[in-house]
């Protein structure tokens, strides 16, 4: 057993979820059959293979430009309203559980 | 004319000389869906009214006698994981079951403004993730088949309503073999474009590094066509390459002879059904008549790719899942006291099993301590199989394989075993990690009338010489049938 029940309980607090107990037992019994099988990854030795994050760093970068400026095709000016308008308020909120005219409502962050 | 069973260029040449219109074509489609979508399961939200005004867009165009965009009047289906401005978009899940995008995203806003009549968002696994369609937060989708089996998933509603003549066209995702996979179990075409190749602006977040928008088609060609109204750069995504488009419908029909096919036997081992192998191998030999050749190659760490999938596509996920707070948009929890407690409750009741194992995993992978063992060990393997492909293209042009080891299997079958569900993907998760094109084409059945799938890997931004070989099978195939019926 690599994951234990405190395990289970310490992820679900990083991951913002609470999971009836019901459920933690079945995210036990799923993370280590998953990590178990995960495990013949260590077959390999990979002391000497560099990570791959992502695959867009091999088409269409600049390759005489180092570092991010190869990206060139990517970036663009940073200015207000560049390549779409901005939402106007009604529209940004509509979608919001609670919401004012112009903010988002949530309850009390700050005790006093 | 039966309107629901033409193919894009009938379809749109049909309501260009006037022998029907959009409008009908539309309306034939959304009988269709009411007579068959009951026990089918494809469709999610029908979006009748944009449908109808973009259909009477385009027979105005027609009566004008002006020529129609590609797709014009073509009614098509969307993946509910493509975001659509004023039009409900829940990504299969209940966290999402109010939400209404206020933008279209890119792929969407390509195909209408090519001409395309959308009928309406499709069905699919929750936030993209499974492999059945069963972890819909809404209901199942059917295999139209085989009303007991899965239509394969993610996207399964997309690859359904196509099987079915619900819709012409659809768009999928594929992360994992979302497109791919369905296409093959429902026997329609399916098409991974390479990484970049598509805008995901707009597209709702599983997995970034490895998340893909294509069709879903009756025909390659149709698949081609879909492919060029929405490929190239969009400033919108930067993820989105630079790289030319070339014109994949000219290019379908240029001679496959003297192609080299790659063969590797890591995709025809153990786990592989005899029905599919022999399937498998008996297209290749139609390949090898056509005059293409075959040549084995080795791609030696392909038992790797699921574990590393696993680690990756959860880690990201763990994150992408981070903005469902209840603040902004999503589920929001009733009576809760504290902001933390919104948040948990909100999250808790929102997402469906599946979600939340992976969002575990993702977040276990992730942190301290363990970082290294199992995200960092996972972007390593995908280094060496992506490497895998690299040497394997230096000697051929594209490689086959079968899509799925399986023809579709029960609904049931293996929805409470989490891994065996996962190693439904198996053929398929490597092109992801690799961001390489993939296509899946229809290539026989089994005794019980299930689709199989043939599965033509090619390199980076080659999706023409993929396209090209799928045409040649299907081509061939269909004068075969023709010939032997």
């Amino acid at each position: 057993m690599k994951v234990t029940e405190k395990d289970v309980a310490y992820v679900a607090d990083l991951a913002n979820l609470e999971l009836t107990e019901q459920e933690r037992a079945g995210m036990l019994r799923d993370l280590n059959s998953i990590l178990d099988y995960v495990d013949r990854l260590n077959e390999l030795d990979t002391s000497d293979v560099p990570p791959m994050a992502q695959v867009s760093d091999r088409y269409g970068v600049d390759e005489s430009k180092q570092g991010s400026a190869r990206f060139a095709y990517a970036s663009r000016e940073d200015i207000v309203e560049g390549l779409r308008k901005s939402l106007p308020h009604a529209e940004a909120l509509a979608n919001a559980p609670d919401a004012d005219e112009d903010f988002f409502r949530v309850p009390k962050v700050i005790e006093r | 004319m039966e309107l629901t069973s033409l193919t894009i260029d009938a379809a749109r040449a049909a309501v260009q000389e006037r022998k029907t219109t959009a409008f009908a074509l539309a309306e034939a489609h959304y009988a269709r869906i009411q007579q068959e979508d009951g026990q089918i399961g494809a469709f999610l939200t029908l979006s009748k009214d944009r449908a109808l005004e973009q259909a009477d867009r385009i027979d105005r165009m027609a009566a004008e006698g002006k020529p129609l965009p590609p797709l014009g009047g073509v009614p098509v289906g969307i993946k509910d994981v493509m975001s659509t401005r004023g039009l409900r978009t829940t990504a299969g899940s209940k966290i999402l079951e109010n939400y209404v995008p206020p933008y279209d995203c890119t792929a969407v806003a390509r195909m209408e403004a090519a001409g395309a009549v959308v009928l309406g968002k499709m069905n699919c696994d929750e936030f993209a993730m499974g492999s059945s369609n069963e972890n819909s937060a809404y209901r199942p989708v059917r295999n139209p088949r085989d009303l007991n089996r899965v239509p394969g998933g993610s996207s399964g509603g997309s690859a359904a309503a196509v099987a079915a003549d619900m819709a012409v066209v659809t768009l999928g995702s594929d992360t994992g073999g979302s497109i791919r996979q369905p296409a093959s179990f429902c026997g329609v075409v399916g098409l991974m474009p390479t990484y970049g190749r598509v805008s995901r602006y707009g597209l709702i977040a599983f997995a970034s590094s490895l998340d893909h928008i294509g069709p879903l088609a009756k025909s390659v060609k149709d698949a081609a066509i879909v492919l060029r109204t929405i490929a190239g750069r969009d400033p919108m995504d930067s993820t989105s390459a630079e790289v030319p488009v070339p014109d994949y419908v000219a290019e379908l029909d240029k001679p496959v002879r003297g192609m080299k096919l790659g063969v590797a036997k890591e995709y025809f081992g153990e786990g592989l059904d005899d029905v599919v192998r022999q399937a498998v191998e008996s297209a290749i030999d139609k390949m090898r008549t056509l005059g293409c050749e075959i040549v084995p190659v080795s791609l030696p760490h392909t038992p790797y790719a699921i574990p590393t999938y696993y680690l990756i596509a959860t880690a990201e996920a763990s994150a992408n899942l981070a903005r469902y707070d209840g603040v902004r948009y999503s589920h929001r929890a009733r009576g809760v006291k504290t902001l933390s407690e919104m948040y948990r409750r909100s999250r808790d009741e929102g997402f469906g099993a599946e979600v939340k194992r992976r969002i575990m995993l993702g977040t276990y992978a992730l942190s301290a301590g363990y970082y290294d063992a199992y995200y960092l060990k996972a972007q390593k393997v995908r280094t060496l199989l992506t490497r895998d492909f690299d040497e394997a293209f230096r000697k051929v042009d594209a490689i086959v394989t079968p899509t799925s080891p399986t023809a579709a299997f029960r609904l049931g079958e293996k929805s409470n075993d989490p891994l065996a569900m996962y190693l439904a993907d198996i053929y398929t998760v490597t092109a992801d990690l690799a961001g390489i094109p993939g296509i899946s084409i229809p290539c026989g059945e089994t005794k019980e009338k299930l689709p199989i799938g043939l599965q033509i890997l090619g390199k980076h931004f080659d999706e023409a010489t993929i396209l090209r070989l799928a045409y040649a099978y299907e081509q061939a195939s269909k004068s075969h049938s023709a010939a032997s019926s």
